[in-house]
């Protein structure tokens, strides 16, 4: 197995289980990983058991482990908190219903505070993003082997059960965030003023230098608005991969011993998690504010 | 960093849970919390409205007992008066009742002893007679001094 030494057990727990298309010329393993010095005749969809397979799948390949993950939690959210919804009244609140409402008020909150618009999006869109996030993140508090013991004995070769370790998931959702940055500035301000915005600012001038000045006043637009979800989802990944690399260091210097270091450390996460969830929120409530207010 | 189509399924989770968010979680959690939020400023007016209700009537039922407090002074007053008026009726009427028994009493007296004179004079003249006889030893007729007996009892 690829796991034995300390750089490739930490390697093997940072991979995907992936789903993907491998080209012909592919060497081929076996179910524990070991090339077995054959290759793919054609090319062929498979999950790969080994990097050499990851390596060769090109971009159309999936990460198994990361979309099943994410969507396991974000169904149990909305299970749950639409089944909470639905029993919801203006009576006395008790249990469940009391804690979904905490989380709804909080977030109503912050949006409120953040947010100067009007709009039926953005409230429940910060709480699916608080909430899932905070659940994606939090399946790390799990010892680092559970999983992937249990993958190995279900014959796969690769399990990460923390998305939010996986920068796919984490950008796919921050660009999610760009795309309705975007509409919102559409939807305030028309194409022309989107536009406008970034070709005209922050440069101004009178005339035809007004033209003259697009180019300068676009790239820096441009860069000034792909770096918001680019920072976003990279903030995230960041905060988590880094969490769960020291676990996953843990594990592999200490053995059985792990604990020693991974209780303290998931404690910490305990603050972690919920900061990181609550940034991204924050940081797309106001990025959408932003895209809605007029200048 | 191993970017690849995940990408574009988790946009895909994420556009179905924010859609599904919106459409089933938040409205109804929100509904019901509008709802709570009136319900208790609803009741937080009607305690303010009911304590205000209160002062209120405290202050009516203060003004009722003052009034009632006065009336029945009055009335005691009035009582009083009326007593003092039913003694002094009662004592002129004791008055005029006790002068007419005297004067009753005065008259009845004055007829018996009125009654006693005439029955004495009455008797008088038959001491006198009998009086008389003795003294004179002859048997005088009562008839043929009569002139004379009425004469005395007169004086007398």
């Amino acid at each position: 197995m690829a796991a034995d030494t300390p750089t490739g057990y930490i390697k093997h727990h940072l991979t995907n289980l992936t789903y993907g298309e491998v080209p012909a010329g592919t060497p081929v393993c076996d179910s524990h990983g070991d090339l077995t010095g054959e290759t793919f005749q054609q090319a062929s969809w498979i999950l790969a058991r080994c990097d050499a397979q990851v390596d060769a799948m090109g971009f159309w390949a999936f990460h198994v482990d990361s979309l099943a993950w994410s969507g396991i939690m974000g169904f149990l959210f909305v299970v749950v908190a639409s089944m909470v919804a639905r029993r919801a009244s203006a009576g006395v609140p008790s249990g469940m219903l009391n804690f979904v409402e905490m989380v709804v008020e909080f977030v109503d909150t912050s949006v409120r505070d953040s947010f100067h618009g009007k709009s039926k999006l953005i409230a429940p869109l910060a709480l699916t993003i608080f909430c899932w996030i905070f659940m994606m993140s939090s399946i790390k508090l799990l010892p680092v082997d559970t999983a992937s013991a249990i993958a190995a004995a279900l014959g796969l070769g690769y399990m990460k059960i923390v998305p939010t370790v996986d920068p796919n998931i984490t950008l796919a959702m921050s660009f999610s965030v760009l795309g309705l940055v975007i509409a919102f500035s559409i939807m305030s301000k028309g194409v022309g003023g989107f536009f406008g915005e970034l070709a005209f600012h922050p440069f101004e001038a009178q005339g035809i230098t007004k033209f003259l000045l697009v180019p300068v006043n676009l790239i820096l637009e441009v860069v000034a608005l792909l770096a918001k979800p680019v920072s976003l989802g990279l903030r995230l990944f960041g905060n988590m991969f880094a969490g769960e690399f020291v676990f996953i260091l843990l594990a592999a210097m200490m053995g059985y011993w792990q604990f020693v270091g991974s209780v303290p450390w998931a404690i910490f996460h305990l603050l972690v998690i919920p900061l990181q969830s609550f940034i991204f929120m924050i940081l797309t409530i106001v990025y959408l504010s932003m895209a809605s207010e007029h200048h | 960093m191993n970017m690849n189509a995940t990408f574009i399924g988790q946009i895909i989770w994420f556009a179905l849970f924010v859609v599904f968010c919106m459409k089933f979680v938040w409205p109804p959690i929100a509904a019901a919390l509008d709802e709570r939020k009136q319900k208790i400023a609803d009741g937080l007016s009607a305690a303010d409205r009911a304590s205000r209700d209160l002062e209120l009537a405290q202050e009516k039922a203060g003004e009722d007992l003052r009034e009632a407090k006065a009336k029945a002074a009055e009335i005691i007053e009035q009582a009083n008066r009326r007593a003092n008026q039913v003694v002094e009726d009662a004592k002129a009427q004791a008055r005029t009742e006790g002068e007419r028994l005297i004067v009753q009493a005065q008259a009845e007296i004055e007829r018996e002893v009125n009654s006693a004179r005439e029955q004495l004079r009455r008797e008088v003249a038959v001491l006198a007679l009998a009086g008389a006889e003795k003294v004179l030893a002859s048997e005088v007729n009562p008839a043929a001094h009569k002139q004379m007996l009425d004469q005395l009892a007169a004086e007398l």
